[in-house]
């Protein structure tokens, strides 16, 4: 069983704390992503899990075992790093074996569980070259072979694809998916890219300021983010907050946006905000997704409104326009079609089933 | 002038590329005509011991020609290979220098990686104590040292002087700074992930240095070895004071004060004894000079 | 159940486990102390120590059994003979090292005109001298100065002139111990001028040439500038060696004639080990001290300049 536990993991160096205690479980052979802006602390404690950074207070346990103080080559883990690390002067397969060779394991084993490795990587006709012979993807291939061959009870990937180009990185992606699938090992992945995140995890730990703001499965962190940071780090282009007052009229509950705009709470959560009413910290988040063209026919919980447009971006598939309320920048998505121009007005509708009311002041969706 | 195109309008005025080539050339030649003077005159000192090394006796010291061989001969060479003595020298030379070299590599490459690598406390100072080790000149000990040999050998009744072995001793203090310095330079530019990739790998401190540090580092090793065996090959003074007797002294020395006897200098031998007294650090320049120039230059560049 | 006793067993781990941590870091870092122990013997023993000793032995008298102070000090102070060393230690090394920069960049340039496939044969062939070791060059040039058979002075008379006492005449002497320092040293300085010429960017000439700069304009507003902090640093090491050197005066004029070109270096050997006075040879050696020192300071001080640029 290669389950990973992180209890109550503190990691200051010198004076400065960069993980601030956190707490976390992650079952065996599930596939886990810290996310988080530059900083946050999700690489420092990848490598408290390696091994390579020492553990300032609390303790880490792979498979049911305290491993604080187990040198990183008997936690059995394997360490995918962002450039790659391969040793330059060895073949590919020399690459893949050095970890074997050093136990001493039987060459024909080796020959064995590289081979493996190399056909699940599609590698198997570069076993000779030199890693200075390779492209990046291949690196980045040799690089997790070099993890796979050593069989670990846990995979750490420290951004691999950060050191690649976007369309490599996309293709990248996929293999990994397609490698958890066939090799199911509990995996630690570290990026700062949400899109990486979102497409690869089980389940995403969104980390900020060395404490893990929010975990849970990438749909959860979409549609329920817990603080504000959350909703605004997945998800792009990035949610909108747009400052607004709680007003109500005849029981039902409005969020004023501007003079001129109010958007009409739902009733499903009019007990559930009301007693925010009249707190001046109050922001609506909405992400662009949900602000689109006036349809053809009206849902419940649809509201539509009026706005004159600064910018638009033809994307092909859709169309991002850009319009102020009351001084903040909004984006919104539409229908290439819908007749969006630069400077020109336009009818948009809120989806507001996808409102959030988040309390500035503290941070926390409500 | 212009020139009138088919439909009347003038064409631009060609671009004068004739006259910045033509300065080009005037500068090519202005250099190769300089690079050959300065070759003369960085090659005439050797090419003018070739020269003399052919003479015999009779022919210097009838003052013809100096720049000319009338009656080549091969009898100085003859002379000094089959001699005991330049042997001697050449063979204490040699010992010295390969003994030098294997233990300056060792210690330069240990502390270098260390010092690289691996902190522990007070080595930023002793990375600039090596460095500061550099600009101590053998001058400045050769009298401090020769008197502490004095006492050992009053004290301790062990013969420090006149024995060339001594100088395997001495040597280290004028080759390891730098070797150290420039093994730093080149360990350190090694990515640390290598280091931690390694580690993963399940490699100790030393299977890390000996299996990847060194073979990712070999172009500086080449370096650092060849510019030990270079000085350790042309020390001088060192020799000078504390070697005698004639069976001790290494080859610069040996030249020196043997091949000069009295008043009578065979210049002829003489010449032949240096010019193969030079070849050694010749012969490694002329086979591996891009490791040679990398290791001076590293100096200096990798700070 | 499971959860609490492998809580337990961890905070255990916990607190045993800071006390093996410190034990895992002590590992380290006495490994790494270990494997830096053989250079810290050499530089102690065989640097440090004899250099301390050095001033110590200064102090003594020259059966070196009476504390004498700064007596060595003031004898020399009032010989003349060791403001002559001094004068011509200082003029040899800035003469010597001005000359080495000069023509070492000089011909830097010229190597570096010319076509790529031709400039390491050139470079080669140049670099020679440094590689001779300089007792052996030094001889050579001995024989080439020699006062019957003198070579040079053999083309001298073919154009009617009058032989040179290369090494006979105080001022020729002086020159020609300057001459073999610069022969052997310029290499050097062309080797290091060349490969910092070649890390000055092809744009900022061009940009230059349109901006109409002459050739001499490109050097001084372009590679100069560019190349201060090598030119800098290649100097000062060059000033320390170039001053505490001992091989050249030693064979060529043993520091004669009338000790016209003895240096430091020459003139302790001379006094400490030849005449047995080892306090003041080595209150002798000792002067150089300062102005190494001064260098020194100057070039670290560069060094760190340039790892901080970098």
């Amino acid at each position: 069983m290669a389950q990973v536990t992180l209890r109550k993991v503190v990691k200051n160096y010198d004076e400065t704390p960069a993980v601030r205690g956190i707490d976390l479980e992650i079952a065996d052979k599930e596939f886990i992503v810290l996310v988080g802006p530059s900083g946050c602390g999700k690489s420092t404690t990848l490598r408290m899990i390696a091994g390579l950074e020492e553990i300032s207070d609390g303790e880490i346990a792979i498979g049911g075992d305290v491993v604080n103080d187990v040198p990183p080559k008997d936690r059995d883990i394997a360490m995918v790093f962002q450039n790659y690390a391969l040793y330059p002067h060895m073949s590919v397969f020399e690459n893949m074996s050095f970890g074997l060779r050093l136990k001493r394991v039987a060459k024909d084993e080796i020959r064995r569980r590289v081979d493996d490795a190399a056909r699940i990587l599609d590698i198997t006709e570069l076993l000779d070259r030199k890693p200075k012979q390779l492209s990046g993807g291949q690196r980045q291939r040799v690089a997790m072979g070099r993890a796979i061959v050593r069989d670990p009870k846990v995979f750490l990937f420290d951004e691999p694809l950060s050191n690649l180009d976007a369309k490599l990185r996309v293709q990248m992606r996929t293999e990994i998916k397609k490698v958890h699938q066939k090799v199911r090992t509990t995996t630690v992945y570290v990026t700062h890219d949400q899109v990486e995140a979102m497409t690869l995890a089980d389940r995403v730990v969104v980390m900020n300021g060395g404490i893990i703001e929010q975990v849970g499965a990438p749909n959860d962190l979409y549609h329920t983010p817990n603080t504000k940071f959350v909703a605004g780090f997945i998800g792009s282009p990035a949610m909108n907050f747009i400052p607004c007052k709680l007003e109500e009229a005849a029981g039902a509950l409005r969020a004023r946006v501007s003079d001129t705009i109010s958007f009409p709470v739902p009733a499903s959560r009019t007990a559930r905000y009301r007693p925010h009413a009249g707190k001046s910290s109050l922001l609506v988040g909405l992400r662009p997704e949900h602000i689109r063209e006036e349809p053809r026919h009206l849902e419940p919980d649809q509201h539509v409104f009026e706005v004159g447009l600064e910018v638009t971006e033809p994307m092909g598939m859709e169309t991002l326009v850009y319009f102020m309320i009351d001084g903040t920048e909004i984006c919104g998505r539409v229908n290439p079609n819908a007749g969006a121009v630069d400077g020109g007005k336009m009818k948009l509708m809120a989806d507001l089933a996808n409102l959030h009311l988040i309390d500035d002041s503290t941070g926390k969706v409500l | 002038m212009t020139v009138m195109t088919a439909d009347g309008a003038p064409a631009a005025r060609r671009p004068q590329y004739g006259s910045m080539s033509k300065s080009r050339r005037w500068a090519l030649r202005w250099s190769y005509f300089f690079l050959v003077l300065f070759a003369i005159f960085f090659l005439t000192p050797p090419v003018y011991m070739f020269i003399t090394s052919l003479k015999t006796s009779a022919e210097i010291s009838a003052a013809t020609n100096p720049w000319w061989v009338f009656n080549p001969t091969l009898s100085n060479y003859i002379e000094l290979l089959t001699q005991n003595q330049y042997l001697v020298f050449f063979r204490n030379s040699a010992i010295v220098s390969v003994f030098v070299v294997a233990i300056t590599m060792v210690i330069s490459v240990l502390a270098a990686f260390s010092l690289a690598r691996m902190k522990f406390w007070g080595s930023a100072t002793l990375a600039t104590g090596v460095f500061l080790t550099y600009l101590i000149p053998d001058t400045l000990l050769f009298i401090p040292l020769f008197k502490t040999f004095a006492f050992i050998r009053d004290t301790l009744d062990i013969e420090l002087m006149n024995h060339w072995w001594t100088l395997i001793i001495l040597y280290p203090t004028l080759t390891v700074p730098f070797c150290t310095w420039i093994m730093i330079g080149y360990f350190a530019s090694i990515p640390k992930e290598l280091d931690e990739a390694a580690l993963i790998d399940g490699a100790t401190w030393m299977q890390t240095l000996t299996k990847i540090f060194i073979p990712v580092a070999l172009p500086g090793i080449i370096a650092a070895t060849i510019f030990a065996f270079t000085v350790s090959w042309a020390q001088f003074l060192y020799p000078l004071a504390f070697t005698t007797s004639t069976d001790q002294l290494v080859l610069p020395v040996g030249i020196v004060t043997t091949l000069i006897k009295g008043d009578v200098f065979n210049w002829g031998q003489i010449m032949t004894g240096a010019l193969l007294g030079a070849a050694p650090p010749l012969i490694i320049y002329a086979f591996l000079m891009d490791y040679y120039i990398a290791g001076l230059t590293a100096g200096a560049t990798k700070g | 159940m499971a959860d609490i006793a492998a809580s337990r067993a961890g905070a255990m781990n916990g607190a045993a486990g800071r006390s093996s941590l410190h034990r895992l870091m002590q590992r380290k870092s006495t490994i790494a102390f270990l494997m830096a122990l053989p250079l810290i013997l050499v530089i102690g023993l065989l640097v440090a120590y004899p250099a301390v000793y050095s001033m110590y032995l200064a102090t003594l008298n020259k059966s070196m059994e009476r504390f004498v102070g700064f007596g060595n000090f003031t004898f020399l102070f009032g010989r003349e003979t060791f403001w002559l060393v001094v004068k011509q230690s200082c003029i040899f090394a800035i003469t010597a090292v001005i000359f080495k920069a000069l023509i070492g960049f000089v011909v830097a340039h010229f190597v570096h005109n010319i076509p790529t496939r031709g400039q390491r044969k050139w470079r080669g062939m140049l670099l020679v001298p440094w590689v001779i070791p300089p007792a052996m060059s030094t001889l050579a040039w001995l024989w080439l100065f020699d006062p019957s058979y003198s070579a040079f002075n053999w083309i001298l008379a073919l154009f009617g002139m009058d032989p040179i006492p290369w090494t006979g005449n105080g001022n020729w002497a002086r020159f020609s111990v300057i001459l073999v320092n610069i022969w052997i040293g310029a290499p050097f300085f062309m080797i290091m001028y060349l490969a910092a010429l070649k890390s000055v960017p092809e744009q900022l000439y061009e940009a230059a040439a349109i901006d109409g700069a002459t050739w001499w304009q490109r050097i001084w507003y372009v590679t100069l500038p560019m190349m201060r902090n090598i030119i800098a640093i290649t100097a000062l090491f060059s000033l320390i060696v170039t001053f505490a050197n001992f091989d050249i005066v030693r064979i060529l004029t043993a520091g004669g004639p009338i000790d016209y070109t003895h240096i430091f270096a020459t003139w302790a050997f001379r006094v400490g080990i030849e005449s047995g006075d080892i306090p003041l040879g080595a209150a002798v050696s000792l002067f150089m001290v300062p102005i190494l020192a001064v260098a020194a300071w100057f070039i670290l001080r560069d060094i760190n300049k340039r790892g901080n640029e970098a």
